[in-house]
């Protein structure tokens, strides 16, 4: 059993930060839909108030870990140019895709999509969690503010899932080893 | 305590602040990757870190854009109530820019024959 360091990046990149990004938002959400004073008590509030600061600014800060982590250290990897003659492409996953017709798309839509989207999730983050610290049991009674923060907070999840989804999908097919 | 809290106003105008600057961030990311597969010069401008090739500029420019906007925001909108809806729909329109910007199908129609 043996894991390179560059798998052990990738796998910190996507499986740890990517992933346990995507899967708190659905926390998040319900934490942001369900302030209400009519649905929660004032105790109940300020009790999901901490909890929801707290997991709002882990998942900005697990983002931005995950697009840093993502674009300078991974992302060289990926796209390192061949030394002229390599027959075997393998190690190379943006030559190894862009040489066949059949796998070309990966790169031209899945990354290229995959490395610009991804960045517009920490800053969509960050906006949601300052903007949730700022209010604290106001935003109960800010039904405007609180919508158009959950509109922030699908769009950063949206944009990370799909450069999630390329992630998995190109480095099952042309794996970062 | 929570009561007392819920009950006292804040100004809206830090949070439009936060969210303006969001889409400016957000707008800048879809503007630069756009301009850079429109111009090769402005493609090797922005590659500052050889390994990550011109992506170094663009996540760069992009982010500091959206911290700098922030700040500048935050200073004249801080203490002051304002019309959250249109701060809002700008940022969601600016929003709009860098989604579209940033969707290859897109800025690959402004690529050099």
């Amino acid at each position: 059993m043996e894991i390179t360091p560059r798998e052990t990046w990738t796998v910190l990149h996507g499986m740890l930060f990517g992933a346990a990004f995507l899967l708190a938002f659905g926390g998040g959400l319900a934490g942001l839909y369900s302030l209400r004073p009519e649905w929660v008590t004032v105790a109940g509030i300020q009790e999901r108030m901490t909890r929801l600061k707290v997991g709002l600014w882990v998942m900005a800060l697990v983002a931005w870990a995950t697009v840093f982590t993502g674009t300078f250290i991974v992302y060289p990897w990926y796209r390192a140019a061949p030394p002229e003659g390599t027959a075997n492409l393998e190690s190379f996953p943006r030559s190894f895709l862009l040489a066949s017709e059949s796998t070309s798309g990966w790169h031209t839509l899945g990354m290229e999509w995959k490395e610009h989207v991804g960045w517009l999730a920490p800053i969509a983050s960050t906006v949601v969690a300052f903007a949730v610290t700022y209010y604290g049991p106001v935003l109960a009674r800010k039904a405007n503010e609180r919508r158009a923060l959950m509109i922030f907070f699908i769009v950063a999840f949206l944009t990370a899932a799909i450069a999630g989804l390329f992630g998995a999908f190109i480095n099952k097919i042309a794996p970062i080893v | 305590m929570a009561k007392r809290a819920m009950e006292m106003d804040k100004p809206n105008g830090p949070v439009a602040a936060a969210m303006l600057a969001g889409g400016i961030g957000m707008a800048a990311m879809g503007l630069v990757t756009t301009l850079s597969e429109a111009s090769e010069s402005i493609r090797q401008s922005l590659a500052w870190n050889p390994a990550v090739g011109p992506l170094t500029g663009k996540v760069l420019v992009s982010t500091g854009v959206f911290f700098i906007a922030w700040l500048v925001l935050h200073l004249l909108f801080r203490g002051k109530e304002v019309n959250f809806n249109t701060y809002f729909w700008i940022a969601i329109v600016l929003m709009a820019i860098g989604l579209l910007g940033t969707f290859p199908p897109f800025f690959e129609l402004f690529a050099p024959e």
